[in-house]
């Protein structure tokens, strides 16, 4: 891992497997959809609102993924110092408010015709949506600070801190009483759904993982570069006006 | 034809699966297209640096 640690190597390999994967997602994207809202069955239970789940599913898997990704970021940011951490944590928080907050809508479109509410205050959709205020708070903190260094610092603390949501997150469905199914997929028995609506979701899902990829390096590249850019000025200010900086 | 109005109407359900799909295509496209903006922005901002230190010169 570490000889992908320098930020050079990193931009470099970054451009070269970025059109594969961009290429990849859009195929991913137009199998997906197809299976996904032609190409499988409706659910003998719930009709055609099954289908909301090969989105709504993946879009929720993503929005713990991506918090897992920022706190192991902000993890080794706060202990190893290490180059790209700090861009790793900075790039991936925008990428899962967006996935948590897709999670939450699809979500309440599929409770209303199923379970008769958008919304109830459970511990499932409660915990789901500390999830996306997380989120806006690491990215919120990361501006707040005329020190760059110290808003990723406060940033990180609140990531880590957040992290104790993940679990309380999965097994919420477990542990209280609530409108939301329990796992269906990810559990010890094997999947308990039909195969002709595995196939739309796991699509959908490793669609979903390719673009979170494409994304993150994409946003990586681009802090890197504006690190660089920020560089230059200072050096092009330091060579107009010499030693007006302490 | 009845297949394709069943697609539409979604089995009466459409009011849930249609918008549904449309927040992931807003949501999906607009961090995409934020993403793609700001690397634009910022290459735009490195070639110009360069051209001006060429300037310099």
């Amino acid at each position: 891992m570490h000889r992908f640690a320098n930020p050079g190597r990193f931009l470099r390999l970054a451009t070269r497997i970025q059109p594969w994967l961009k290429g990849l997602t859009a195929l991913g994207f137009a199998l997906g959809l197809y299976l996904a809202l032609w190409g499988s069955p409706p659910d003998y239970q719930q009709g055609e609102t099954v289908r909301i789940m090969y989105i709504h599913v993946p879009a929720a898997w993503m929005a713990l993924l991506a918090y897992l990704i920022l706190g192991l970021a902000s993890a080794s940011a706060l202990i190893w110092r290490h180059p790209l951490a700090d861009i790793a944590a900075e790039a991936i928080s925008p990428v899962g408010a967006a996935f948590t907050l897709l999670a939450l809508i699809t979500g309440s479109l599929w409770g209303k015709p199923m379970w008769g509410t958008y919304w109830v205050w459970d511990a499932r959709l409660t915990s789901f949506l500390l999830l996306f205020f997380l989120y806006l708070g690491h990215m919120a903190l990361l501006g707040a600070f005329d020190d760059r260094g110290r808003g990723r610092r406060s940033a990180a603390v609140l990531a880590l801190v957040g992290l104790i949501n993940l679990p309380i997150i999965k097994f919420s469905v477990d542990w209280w009483n609530t409108l939301h199914q329990p796992a269906s997929i990810v559990r010890m028995n094997g999947p308990s759904i039909d195969p002709s609506m595995l196939w739309p979701l796991f699509t959908l899902a490793a669609t979903f993982h390719l673009f979170l990829l494409a994304v993150l390096i994409e946003r990586m590249r681009t802090l890197l570069l504006e690190a660089r850019l920020r560089n230059q000025r200072l050096a092009a200010f330091d060579q107009l006006q010499p030693g007006s900086r302490a | 034809m009845t297949n394709f109005d069943s697609f539409l109407t979604m089995g009466g359900y459409a009011a849930y699966v249609w918008p549904a799909y449309g927040a992931a295509v807003v949501i999906l496209a607009a961090i995409w297209f934020d993403t793609e903006r700001r690397r634009r922005a910022v290459e735009r901002a490195l070639a110009a640096g360069y051209e001006s230190r060429e300037d310099d010169a």
